[in-house]
């Protein structure tokens, strides 16, 4: 049984409970809290607040869930989760750039829908292939993209070192250029998505990418499109990967070239869906809050322990053997990540009230 | 021609040195069935010391063993903490947990050793020598060497010992093999001791190269390439892997290069393993797997 296959991720799987009605009404209900709250963040947070740690968490977040499609739900492990984003980020920049009469939103999806293409091709191979040697599949699509797009500079509209700077963000009249249009685009964006996401996951698709995920010698056996189903999850999940990958070149840097988007992101985005939960929508965000935040934390932290005595560089080191720790524990304690623990809390909460 | 000659020869030769971190992952996987991302970061840990207790100014032969011992020191503690608790998950969740484990070891090692380049002699020259029409360099040669007397120490110590046979009972069947009453976390230990051993010449090799600095990790994203074409599971096939990829690298980078207009080398081996995979999907000598429901 691979590890992603959790109980808390399959609707329906924990023992149907008295409490399930109000559980339900009470979840939707603390959602809509939740966002309404998002949406009237911009009005106290500080621009600190929204550019270093809002904005890249949601930004995280949409990578985490586009990859948590892929790998969490489909089990199709990849590692080319930067060179999706990189592919989403060059074509929005393109279509803004060369069709400017396309609105923002359309550029963005259009832009991700690149991006879903090339996850398309790159799991062509996953069609012959399982496991590592797959893994090592995405790597190769991985270095490939990064070298095209610094080499060949039309990418990057003949920009000297093929840098792109997002252009003006405008939608319907608004300017969104100011931190707290950028957050709402992104915040906008990442509900829209995870709604989709959260449809599909319990669709059919979601259910045949599960079974391929659990065996998927077991899943052809029982009928179910293995093929398409793969296929499918490489292209929603790069389409989703490619969206976040355009906001984080554009509503969270501004300039960005292709060594934003290198294998150490690949690992951050993989960072996220293990630390938050695979297999877990809600994973994804507490994973990206985690990543996000954790650093941040920590060199307050040192600041205050060491008083300024330690430098980036050491802090840096100390942030990955905590990231590093915090993996192996996780997948021996915990393999289905912070997710399956907020959400047995949660039970527990809901069974005394 | 010649040219050509002296591009394919280096190319192989680098490519030894591909072989030689490729190994290092073989001899894992085949006790464990995992692939070790933290072999890099091995290889970076061992050529650190080494490094760090050279220029304390000790012996080069005390250095080595005091560098082994620590790397045995980290496998047993590898199999104690990580592998033990993870056995018999499924190979994806063992090879992330390397994936963390990589983390925490070059963590470590910088933060205790430093982020600052640092030279290391081995007292190899380095000086290139004539063969025939083509120069070659000692220090290349030195290192293929090297790399060869391993593995034929290797392939000695995995048939002739009962430490290997072991082996590779646990290989083919890790139930059965357990079952007639082979250890095996001791195995595991001692194969990932082996494999720091593996990566300790490695770290020397390479870190006498290009110098011992963090870049040292990024040999595994080389040698992935290499253990794709060559299997996962035989050393000969690390070694034909290596080869193929060291010299189909350096004629691409020569021959391809200028074509595309720049360097290819980032990304080369790997399109080439694609291929490699699509054609042979357990690669040139590996087992292919058969699936039961």
């Amino acid at each position: 049984m691979p590890p992603v296959a959790s109980v808390s991720a399959l609707p329906g799987a924990h023992p149907v409970r008295r409490a399930l009605v109000p559980t339900l009404s009470a979840r939707a209900t603390m959602l809509a809290i939740l966002v309404t709250t998002a949406f009237a963040v911009p009005a106290v947070a500080s621009d600190y607040w929204l550019n270093a740690i809002l904005i890249p968490f949601l930004i995280m977040a949409l990578a985490g869930l586009g990859l948590n499609l892929t790998m969490g739900y489909a089990g199709q492990a990849s590692l080319g989760t930067g060179a999706f984003m990189a592919a989403g980020a060059y074509a929005t920049y393109n279509l803004l750039l060369r069709v400017p009469e396309l609105p923002l939103p359309a550029s963005l999806v259009l832009g991700g829908l690149v991006a879903g293409l090339v996850g398309l091709v790159v799991g062509l191979p996953s069609l012959r292939i399982k496991g590592f040697y797959l893994v090592a599949t995405t790597l190769a699509a991985q270095f490939l993209i990064e070298w095209v797009l610094n080499q060949y500079p039309w990418f990057s509209n003949y920009a000297s070192s093929s840098t792109i700077s997002a252009p003006r963000l405008a939608l319907a009249g608004y300017d969104l250029s100011r931190p707290g249009g950028r957050y709402l685009l992104t915040l906008g964006t990442v509900i829209l998505v995870t709604a989709v996401a959260w449809r599909l996951v319990r669709s059919q698709t979601g259910r045949s990418w599960m079974a391929v995920r659990d065996m998927d010698t077991a899943a052809a056996v029982i009928g179910i499109p293995v093929a398409q189903a793969k296929l499918k999850a490489f292209f929603v999940g790069a389409t989703v990967c490619g969206i976040a990958g355009a906001l984080w070149a554009f509503a969270y840097l501004g300039t960005v070239d292709a060594r934003s988007f290198d294998l150490d992101r690949s690992f951050q985005v993989m960072f996220v869906i293990i630390i938050g939960g695979m297999g877990s929508l809600a994973g994804s965000f507490i994973g990206a809050a985690f990543i996000v935040l954790l650093p941040i934390l920590l060199s307050h932290v040192a600041g205050i322990v060491f008083g300024g005595a330690i430098d980036g560089g050491q802090l840096q080191n100390l942030q990955h053997i905590l990231f590093g720790g915090l993996i192996v524990w996780l997948l021996i304690h915990e393999p289905d990540g912070l997710s399956a623990l907020a959400s047995r809390l949660w039970h527990r909460l809901a069974a005394r009230t | 021609m010649s040219f050509f000659l002296e591009t394919l020869a280096g190319g192989l030769l680098a490519g030894v040195m591909y072989a030689l971190v490729a190994i290092g992952f073989v001899l894992v996987y085949k006790a464990s069935g995992v692939f070790n991302f933290a072999q890099g970061a091995m290889v970076l840990c061992a050529a650190l010391t080494f490094v760090t207790l050279r220029e304390r100014g000790i012996d080069l032969w005390l250095s080595g063993l005091i560098t082994l011992a620590i790397l045995v020191a980290l496998a047993v503690a590898v199999e104690r903490v990580v592998l033990r608790p993870l056995a018999n998950r499924p190979q994806i969740t063992l090879f992330m947990a390397t994936l963390g484990l990589s983390y925490v070891i070059e963590g470590t090692s910088q933060l205790l050793m430093g982020a600052s380049v640092h030279e290391l002699d081995l007292g190899i020259p380095d000086t290139p020598i004539e063969l025939g029409p083509i120069q070659l360099s000692q220090f290349d040669l030195a290192a293929a060497a090297t790399a060869g007397a391993l593995v034929i120490a290797l392939s000695l110590f995995f048939d002739r010992t009962r430490i290997g046979l072991s082996l590779r009972a646990v290989a083919d069947d890790p139930g059965a093999a357990l079952s007639i009453g082979i250890r095996l976390q001791t195995l595991w230990a001692v194969v990932w001791a082996v494999a720091g051993f593996v990566a300790l010449v490695a770290g020397l090799l390479w870190g006498a190269r290009q110098g011992v600095q963090f870049s040292l990790t990024f040999v595994v994203l080389k040698a992935l390439p290499v253990l794709i074409i060559g299997g996962f599971t035989s050393i000969a096939g690390a070694v034909v892997g290596g080869l193929i990829v060291g010299a189909s690298d350096s004629l691409a980078e020569i021959y391809l290069g200028p074509l595309l207009g720049g360097s290819v080398s980032t990304w080369f081996a790997y399109v080439l393993a694609v291929a490699f995979l699509l054609a042979r999907p357990a690669g040139l000598f590996g087992e292919r797997a058969i699936e039961r429901v």
